[in-house]
């Protein structure tokens, strides 16, 4: 790749992530704090990019100093991100990652105070912890209203899942809670739904890891759409 | 993609260019960049499957997490290329070897970020004339002990500040073993000698961006690599055969060693993953934690395009085995 071309692939690759970055694609693959850093290596990579190429005409004619290496042919793999970022965007993980990996639930430290709200609105992970660890105790039997999107195993039962995130989407980790009751007659994997139930004592495990993957009987559900962002970051504070 | 060079090897440079090939490289570019926007809805079809979609998501996570920290490195190591005098280091270092090599280690406690920052850095000391010894032992240290990601470890796991500082003694612990042991063993001419060419003739502006355009694309290139077989390996393996694997300790120990460096996750957020390996002993997660951000895939990758293939390929496994070591015994200590 001769400087010309690289000082082209800097600046696409530089102008991809401020895309990425100041849109809300960023949130598709690494975590929402990532933002400034991507913005400002974006613009790293344009100053580079436009230095490139002012260098590259101002010793035009003139014999480059030195030996003229040309750069490895490994650089062209950077068009494999740039085209998969720009072109096609690929979707945040959904229930095929969900149903791969085990139930990332842990037991937590305490219970915080139930939001105000009837229904209570709680995230997937808070309500599968409080399900799972408290016996559903510190519900106090008040309904609850849940988002998360839709996976089916290969039995054909609904998962109501949360991907949570650390850092990027490698290791994002899906929290599971099963639902039963009042169902839709169709249930579309990765479709996103927001449940409202009651809390049931009925326990399952992950057949991946053995994790617990507490039940939510379902009263009522409502298709909503995606949020802005897909994955669960909240134990990253 | 065969015709990517600029000019023949063997081209004078005084001479007047000498008739381009027809496929120069910008127009090999604007030819592949047109045949993907024109495929582009066939090539959406191929990648309809969930299969191949998580693929690249995975794959794009990782560049796109990955590539901010590598820009941060590609910085420093110009700036200290361009910036720093050599005299500098070797006035900061001791000159003893044997002493430089814990020195540097511990100053990778200053290089916030994860490993893909590291390795650029590294470079640039070897080039910059800092014994090798001490700068892999930095190369090594630098990703695991620096205040973000120990502060990420102490968030993973709290109320256990024993793995922090576990995770912190064994990985300098590592480092500097290695240093020690290249300082013995190594031979110069495994390293490949600096790629960049001299900068005489060109002012610091021009040399600065250079080497910042050189390393973008080249260790670029080998992040991309490793973020392929990384996005590959963690849609092959099945995920249920870490529980089979949990049973035993030796078994425990190897397979969480493999899976660091099969997973290739950025040393801020494997604190994380590890803590979620619930059926796992702390020693094992130990040995995630020290092996992961010391060699992985992506690191491999990384440090064969830096260093050479002939280096990558005694380096790696010798910190995969005494990364092992390190951690097995401090965990044996400590937790």
């Amino acid at each position: 790749m001769n400087r010309q071309a690289q000082a082209a692939v800097l600046f696409l690759l530089g102008a991809a992530l401020l895309h990425a970055g100041a849109t809300d694609l960023y949130l598709r693959y690494v975590k929402a704090g990532l933002r400034p850093f991507l913005l400002a290596s974006g613009a790293v990579l344009i100053a580079a990019a436009v230095a490139t190429a002012w260098y590259e005409r101002r010793r035009a004619g003139r014999p480059r100093p030195g030996h003229a290496h040309p750069e490895p042919r490994v650089s062209w793999l950077l068009l494999l991100p740039l085209l998969a970022l720009i072109l096609i965007a690929p979707p945040a993980l959904g229930s095929y990652s969900a149903l791969r990996t085990g139930t990332a639930l842990q037991k937590p430290y305490a219970y915080g105070p139930l939001p105000a709200g009837d229904p209570v609105p709680l995230s997937v992970v808070d309500y599968a912890s409080r399900a799972a660890y408290g016996h559903g105790r510190s519900l106090h039997g008040r309904p609850v209203r849940v988002t998360g999107f839709l996976a089916l195993d290969r039995a054909g039962r609904p998962y109501l899942v949360r991907m949570a995130l650390n850092c990027c989407a490698a290791d994002a980790q899906p929290v599971k809670i099963a639902l039963t009751g009042e169902l839709p007659p169709v249930l579309r994997p990765d479709a996103w739904l927001e449940v409202t139930g009651t809390y049931s004592p009925r326990l399952t495990r992950d057949p991946v890891n053995n994790g617990p993957v507490p039940y939510l009987r379902v009263t009522a559900t409502r298709p909503v759409p995606a949020p802005r962002d897909p994955y669960d970051e909240t134990w990253n504070t | 993609m065969a015709i990517t060079e600029d000019a023949p090897p063997g081209a004078d440079l005084d001479r007047p260019a000498p008739p381009r090939s027809r496929l120069s490289s910008p127009r090999v570019l604007v030819l592949v960049l047109l045949l993907a926007v024109l495929a582009q809805s066939p090539i959406r079809g191929l990648l309809g499957a969930p299969a191949m979609q998580s693929w690249m998501t995975v794959f794009v996570a990782v560049t796109v997490q990955a590539l901010p920290f590598l820009v941060l490195g590609v910085l420093l190591s110009a700036a200290i290329a361009v910036f720093v005098p050599a005299s500098f280091f070797a006035r900061a270092l001791p000159r003893r070897p044997a002493l430089a090599v814990p020195v540097a280690g511990v100053a990778g406690a200053v290089l916030p970020g994860c490993e893909c920052a590291s390795v650029p850095v590294a470079g640039a000391l070897v080039r910059r004339g800092v014994t090798p010894a001490a700068a892999l032992a930095f190369l090594l240290s630098a990703p695991a002990i620096n205040p973000v990601v120990l502060t990420a470890t102490a968030v993973a796991f709290p109320g256990h500040p024993e793995m922090v500082l576990a995770r912190f003694a064994a990985s300098l612990l590592v480092a500097c073993a290695m240093g020690w042991l290249w300082q013995r063993r190594g031979r110069t001419d495994w390293l490949r000698p600096p790629a960049h060419g001299a900068h005489e003739g060109a002012g610091k502006g021009e040399a600065f961006w250079d080497a910042v355009r050189h390393d973008v694309m080249h260790a670029g290139g080998f992040l991309v690599l490793g973020a392929t077989a990384a996005a590959t390996l963690k849609a092959a393996v099945p995920a249920d055969w870490l529980r089979t694997a949990a049973g035993t300790p030796v078994v425990s120990v190897l397979a969480l060693a493999v899976l660091a460096v099969l997973l290739s996750i950025c040393s801020e957020a494997d604190a994380f993953v590890a803590a979620s390996l619930t059926q796992f002993s702390p020693t094992a997660k130990l040995v995630f934690l020290v092996v992961g951000p010391m060699i992985d895939l992506k690191l491999f990758a990384m440090q064969a395009g830096t260093f050479g293939r002939a280096f990558a390929l005694r380096f790696a496994p010798a910190t995969f085995a005494l990364a092992v070591t390190g951690a097995v015994l401090t965990g044996t200590v400590l937790l």
